[in-house]
């Protein structure tokens, strides 16, 4: 019997760093040059896409690559190195706070006059502009929650509790048709999208690799577990009055009932979950391991400022009438709602 | 999903600033006795009354800047 191939293809190189951890992946070619990884702009295309790579194996990994090279130490060399050079240089970018209550002091007050990419959609997001967002926020959402479950064995008690419900929230309470993932395929079904997952992977431009890439590397490092939470906190946060301004732009484009569902549902959710992250998630864990809480404050600092590096990237291309992808939708999608 | 013993007392969890932390499922009765319910293992009910999703919260409570 003939199993369907449910990994994803490999996507188009994007430099020499992509392209050596390919050819590696493919079974042949030595992995990158450490002067290679040096000289690669942190937040470009091909190191954020190299970095990808490696991450992707701990998923769903790619057709035709060994499942095995998940635990290849040259492999895992590389991802280091990369991992590095990213963290390194968020350190140094991303504004910081020295206490977590400062971070979220931030993102807990709503501007009156925002300016974010939710705020242009509600305004004047036109259905295009809609679907590039959705293709692009594909390559978190169909794995919605998958990088925060890693935290939870390296959490204890309360923390942990907490945690464990909100994320069996994430993935539908028990209830398949209910996993925040699939809901988000159905969005994309309404939006006239593909929903295989990383199909949209060869669209994303590096500002969105970035986005995914902090997840996978604060969800794969114990050491970076206080960050975890923090990035965690950050979505959860920003999440509830965000959707309420997307729901309304899939409204208002007639983008169709699990378009808008998709979001509705969370506001109503993450006003939740925002609560018990706050404070059963990090009051907990802050209790437990209280020198953790540098940590996680960089974790928020850092969310918001990659958000922020995506954000002006989509409203830039926006702007200017340009499409945000590096690879154009089909033109093939007409509405009929 | 919660796995309490159903005769346990629910906990509701009071804050200065923000909802009603409720353990679901709960079932809210409306002034005009109207019921909506909702299954989550946390409930945030809103108590600023500026919830365009009322009885939910959904973060109206938060400060502008």
């Amino acid at each position: 019997m003939e199993h369907p191939r449910s990994e994803p293809l490999l996507p188009e190189p994007r430099g020499p760093l992509s392209l050596a951890v390919e050819n590696h992946l493919r079974g042949d070619g030595p992995l990158p040059a450490a002067r290679d990884v040096a000289a690669a702009p942190v937040y470009g295309d091909d190191l954020q896409l190299a970095l990808y790579l490696c991450y992707e194996l701990h998923y769903r990994g790619f057709a035709g690559v060994s499942p095995d090279l998940e635990w290849d130490p040259g492999l895992l060399g590389t991802r280091a190195a990369l991992e590095g050079r990213f963290l390194t240089a968020l350190r140094a970018d991303a504004r910081r706070h020295e206490s977590v209550g400062d971070a979220l002091a931030g993102i807990l007050v709503e501007p009156v006059d925002g300016t974010g990419v939710s705020h242009f959609l509600r305004d004047k997001g036109e259905l295009w502009q809609l679907r590039e967002y959705a293709a692009l926020r594909s390559l978190y959402h169909l794995k919605e929650a998958d990088p925060h479950a890693w935290v939870l064995p390296r959490l204890r008690g309360r923390a942990k509790a907490a945690m464990a419900a909100v994320e069996f929230d994430e993935y539908g309470g028990g209830r398949a048709d209910r996993v925040h993932a699939h809901l988000f395929a159905e969005l994309m079904t309404d939006l006239g999208l593909d929903t295989t997952y990383g199909r949209y992977l060869d669209a994303a431009r590096a500002e969105v690799l970035v986005t995914v890439n902090l997840m996978s590397l604060f969800g794969l490092h114990r050491s970076l577990r206080g960050a975890l939470v923090g990035h965690f906190a950050t979505v959860e946060i920003t999440s509830s009055p965000g959707s309420r301004r997307l729901a309304e732009a899939m409204r208002r484009t007639g983008a169709g009932p699990a378009a808008e569902h998709f979001y509705d549902e969370h506001v109503e959710a993450d006003a939740v979950h925002e609560q018990v992250v706050r404070h059963d998630v990090i009051g907990g864990l802050l209790e437990d391991e209280p020198h953790l809480e540098g940590d996680i404050a960089f974790g928020v600092d850092a969310t918001v400022f990659t958000e922020d590096l995506l954000g002006d990237r989509l409203l830039a291309d926006w702007r200017a009438g340009r499409s945000c992808l590096r690879a154009p939708l089909s033109q093939e999608f007409t509405h009929t709602s | 999903m919660p796995n309490s013993p159903s005769d346990a007392p629910r906990r509701v969890t009071v804050r200065r600033k923000g909802p009603l932390l409720l353990e679901g499922p709960v079932e809210v009765e409306l002034e005009d006795g109207t019921v909506v319910s909702s299954d989550r293992f946390r409930v945030a009910l809103c108590t600023c009354r500026r919830s365009r999703r009322y009885p939910w919260c959904d973060t109206s409570h938060r400060g502008r800047a």
